[in-house]
């Protein structure tokens, strides 16, 4: 719901990424990790970039998008496993207490310039 | 060229979060995020609670609408310190940030409060991803809005320590059972602490303001 404020924090950690002997130069591909328990869509978050980034240097760039599915790890049997629905009841012991081990990232991992 | 970056986007507001939490723990201020859809009832639970707490307990309350400054009206008749935050006339933003919370902050008198209400923006998706330097996060969920509203709404659920189901004095009109309404919270957040609650009649609204007494204790014994 709010990826307009997202992508223009993207724009901005991109733009102050570049070193500073390549200022002007346009990034080719931006790799992000998005975990599937943040509230971010991607495909709303690939459109409010392409608006935003428009006459920066990051304009026509590549989205590049690694969705991190949701790991989980049990309090009482320490079994970790990739939850894909709601329920966080443990496979192996049918305990219910877990901690989230991945899955809410929101993380800039690089840029690509061109060589 | 690669250039390496691994910078998290929700930086700038987790630091800001950060600051905005030591300052509420020098000052020994316990700060509640009050968050639910639009129209679950967090105002009428406020209201009611206040009058609970205060005055042996000094409140204040930071409401954050996008329009209007109904709530925050309702809520000075309680006299209560309130700041309203509104974050656009027509649009604006779906939750409340942490630097919107430092600016509202300003214009508080920390060194004489125990607790802090922040009341988020009507919304069950945004606020629960953003960090604005509280203690406990408390949801509200009310009966009238689908059993299935934690299932499909999951994070907020699990980053709540508390939750309360209200206006439990409208069950016995709906075709709802609040044992679905509370396995479904369980489901997502197993250690989650729920309070059956109607604001409007009073029911159950004690178990949660010994909760909160509770928590504004451990935080001022410097256990939170």
């Amino acid at each position: 719901m709010h990826e307009m404020g997202i992508a223009a924090q993207i724009l901005a950690i991109a733009e102050s990424s570049v070193p500073h002997d390549q200022q002007g130069i346009s990034i080719e591909r931006l790799n992000l990790k998005i975990g599937k328990l943040s509230a971010v869509v991607p495909v709303s978050l690939r459109f409010c970039f392409e608006i935003i980034s428009k006459d920066t240097a990051l304009e026509g760039a590549d989205l590049v998008i690694e969705e991190i599915p949701v790991l989980v790890k049990c309090k009482t049997c320490n079994f970790q496993w990739i939850v894909t629905g709601p329920s966080f009841d443990c496979p192996q012991c049918q305990h219910d207490k877990v901690n989230i081990i991945k899955g809410r990232e929101l993380e800039v991992v690089s840029i690509e310039i061109a060589d | 060229m690669e250039i390496k970056v691994v910078r998290k986007v929700l930086d700038v507001n987790d630091e800001m979060a950060a600051q905005n939490r030591a300052i509420f723990t020098k000052k020994g201020v316990f700060v509640l995020n009050l968050m639910s859809s639009p129209g679950a009832g967090k105002t009428t639970i406020l209201e009611k609670s206040l009058l609970h707490l205060m005055p042996e307990i000094r409140c204040a309350v930071i409401v954050g609408d996008i329009c209007t400054s109904n709530d925050a009206d309702r809520l000075v008749r309680t006299n209560v310190p309130v700041v309203q935050v509104n974050t656009d006339e027509f649009g604006g933003d779906c939750h409340l940030a942490a630097h919107v919370i430092k600016s509202a902050v300003a214009g508080l008198d920390l060194d004489h409060l125990d607790l802090l209400i922040i009341e988020n923006i009507g919304n069950l998706v945004c606020p629960a991803e953003f960090d604005i330097g509280e203690d406990a996060r408390v949801v509200v969920l009310s009966v009238t809005e689908g059993e299935d509203k934690p299932l499909k709404y999951p994070l907020m659920f699990r980053v709540c320590d508390a939750a309360l189901l209200n206006k439990i004095d409208l069950l016995p009109y709906l075709e709802v059972d609040s044992k679905v309404y509370q396995d479904n919270i369980l489901q997502v957040h197993p250690e989650i602490r729920i309070f059956e609650v109607s604001a409007q009649t009073k029911k159950g609204l004690q178990p949660w303001i010994k909760w909160l007494q509770t928590q504004i204790n451990l935080k001022q014994a410097g256990k939170i």
